[in-house]
């Protein structure tokens, strides 16, 4: 008479309750360490944004906005800065919305599904990839020199326009995709174009996305460093772009665009790379307004996010 | 009023109307088609603007120097034009960067999304964007001020610009990326993959390692490589904390200048356009978009070797 075969060992209700208790001890373990690798993550860079604040805190008062760089460290201020950063933005804003918009409703709407329309696709991607000091080459070889807009705001600004493009188009992309097909072709059904479905339709049920899209790329735009300094901001500069307002007929001014200009994050690099502890401490204020701006623009474009999200039941 | 509702729907209808209106929508269709032109012409342009700065770069320098010698001095009197420091220091920085990120970022990435509360992920992943947004001369400052000298108590003979710290701080400021994006495609793994797992009697762990994340390869990878680009491209934190000084060397404890940090020193100073150090950067700008795209064609080739389609 043969013996019931053996069971083999993996089997054993023992080494399976062993086995079974070694692993929920694992689980366990990875628990612990994917929560204290997050908030370690978390608490130091909370930690070092919160040395910046305490570190530029002696700077912080109205001559610092209203001081121009200066060789005292205490008497240097961000004036030419900030209104550097606003005009830039102004630019920025001005160019990068409305192609960005167009590409990406060209994209959605109008765009057969061909090899033409890959190529532009792949090219938004790839653009989003590039790293930002490139499109400051670009930009001196093309708009300071072949361009002759020289080292000024405008070239800044269309310089940043290019870099936050990929950023518009993808945001505007999603937002429009998420209008449901049916609206369109209501609409279609009336007798209505192309244009005036999606002037008439999409485009307000997208709005919130859009604004979202604006915002996050001119928050990148405001804090991107290295492709202006490759067009070449002047980090000390004693004197205001001309102002945009006149006192004559026709009242605005557009000289300013061709003006040299300095911008909030240069001004902190240059502080920084200064071996005088006491520039350390503007640096830090500098950093620390700049990052509240960031963070600002951030919460909202969350809140944009969330105010035509809630709004909207299809 | 039944009247001028009539005249008006004449005209929407009435084939002068409809001419008007379609030819308005063939202006309208170009113009949205220039913008989304705009796109592909910065491409072309930045390879002819690179191309062109670099050749005249390359008429004075031979292209056997360019690769081989390892001296990089284009503004000195002994001009030496090797890139290999300064693609050393790249390299370096972004190797110490990923040791950082890779495994720090994967882990968050599957902890939110295997293990966290709905409560926790949805707290914690806006503030993981929202640090991708900082502003990255902020985090230079952190190198500089902060990173170094917490270093030098450890190592007390490192030297106020070094490799590590700004590779370590880049590895910080990935992190919260690397996890974002993971996370993303752990999550478009199928529920149903790992409810056949568990029902295996898997755990929580084994099911993350085994099923999820084979099964989100092609995602995790497309993660690292942005990853990757972002620290081989980052500039002013290597600009402010590893020193601009080009030095032939792997030891992250030593100072170097990157590709990024020589084309912003150089961009710092007032070099005369057509001069040989202007054209240097560009030519430096051109090896440092070729790093960048080996870095994406390995990248897709991995994605396309490991898809799971579903």
């Amino acid at each position: 008479m043969a013996g019931l075969p053996t069971v083999p060992e993996y089997l054993n209700p023992d080494s399976i309750r062993t086995g079974l208790s070694r692993r929920k001890v694992l689980d366990q373990v990875f628990v612990i360490v994917g929560l204290v690798l997050m908030f370690a993550c978390l608490g130091i860079l909370a930690v070092l944004f919160m040395n910046l604040v305490l570190d530029g805190s002696e700077r912080f008062g109205w001559d610092f906005f209203t001081n121009f760089p200066s060789r005292r460290a205490e008497r240097a201020g961000i004036l030419g800065a900030w209104v550097g950063t606003s005009l830039i933005m102004l630019v920025t804003a001005f160019c990068a919305v409305p192609v960005g918009v167009a590409a990406a409703i060209y994209l959605e709407e109008y765009a057969p599904k061909n090899w033409f329309t890959a190529i532009i696709e792949i090219n938004v991607t790839n653009l989003a990839g590039v790293p930002s000091i490139v499109y400051g080459l670009l930009a001196l070889g093309l708009f300071v020199y072949q361009f002759g807009l020289g080292q000024s705001i405008a070239a800044a600004g269309l310089t940043l326009a290019l870099l936050i493009l990929p950023i518009v188009i993808v945001a505007t992309r999603e937002s429009i995709r998420a209008v449901p097909k049916s609206i369109r072709e209501a609409a279609y059904g009336l007798g209505a174009t192309r244009w005036e479905v999606t002037k008439d339709h999409v485009l307000p049920y997208s709005t919130g996305g859009i604004l979202t899209g604006m915002i996050l790329g001119l928050s990148r735009a405001i804090g991107e460093t290295a492709p202006i300094i490759t067009i070449g901001a002047l980090s000390f500069i004693a004197f205001l772009p001309s102002s945009p307002i006149t006192s004559e007929f026709p009242f605005i001014s557009f000289a300013w665009l061709k003006d040299p200009f300095t911008a909030m994050p240069i001004q902190m690099f240059n502080w920084v790379s200064r071996p005088d502890q006491a520039f350390q401490a503007n640096a830090a204020a500098a950093g620390a307004i700049l990052l509240g701006m960031t963070l600002l623009m951030n919460a909202v474009a969350i809140w944009i996010r969330y105010r035509f999200r809630k709004k909207i039941n299809w | 009023m039944v009247s001028t509702a009539a005249t008006q729907s004449n005209d929407l209808v009435s084939r002068s109307g409809l001419r008007y209106r379609k030819i308005r929508d063939r202006i309208i269709e170009t113009l949205l088609l220039a913008a989304g032109l705009v796109a592909v012409f910065t491409t072309l342009a930045i390879v002819v603007i690179l191309l062109t700065e670099s050749s005249a770069f390359f008429e004075h320098v031979s292209l056997k120097d360019f690769l081989t010698d390892t001296m990089w001095t284009p503004l000195f009197a002994d001009a030496h034009y090797g890139i290999l420091p300064l693609v050393a220091g790249t390299l370096t920085t972004t190797i110490v960067a990923l040791i950082v990120a890779v495994p720090v970022g994967t882990i968050i990435a599957i902890y939110l999304s295997e293990f966290a509360s709905h409560r926790l992920r949805e707290t914690v992943k806006p503030i993981l964007e929202l640090l991708g947004a900082v502003p990255t001369v902020v985090y230079g400052y952190f190198a500089l001020t902060a990173v170094t000298p917490l270093l030098q108590k450890l190592m007390p003979e490192l030297p106020g610009f070094n490799m590590l710290s700004a590779g370590l701080v880049i590895g910080l400021m990935i992190v919260p990326y690397v996890a974002s994006v993971s996370e993303d495609a752990m999550r478009s793994v199928p529920r149903y993959m790992r409810e056949g797992s568990y029902a295996m009697g898997a755990t929580r762990l084994q099911t993350a390692l085994r099923v999820v994340v084979p099964g989100a390869f092609s995602g995790l990878a497309a993660a690292f490589i942005l990853g990757i680009s972002r620290a081989v491209g980052e500039t002013m934190v290597v600009a402010i904390a590893a020193g601009m000084q080009p030095n032939f060397t792997f030891d992250p404890r030593e100072q170097a200048a990157t590709i990024t940090a020589y084309i912003v020193q150089v961009s710092l100073g007032d070099l005369p356009h057509g001069s040989i150090g202007y054209q240097s950067i560009f030519a430096a700008g051109l090896v440092l978009m070729l790093i960048t795209l080996i870095f994406n064609v390995i990248g897709f080739s991995l994605t396309r070797k490991f898809r799971e389609a579903y």
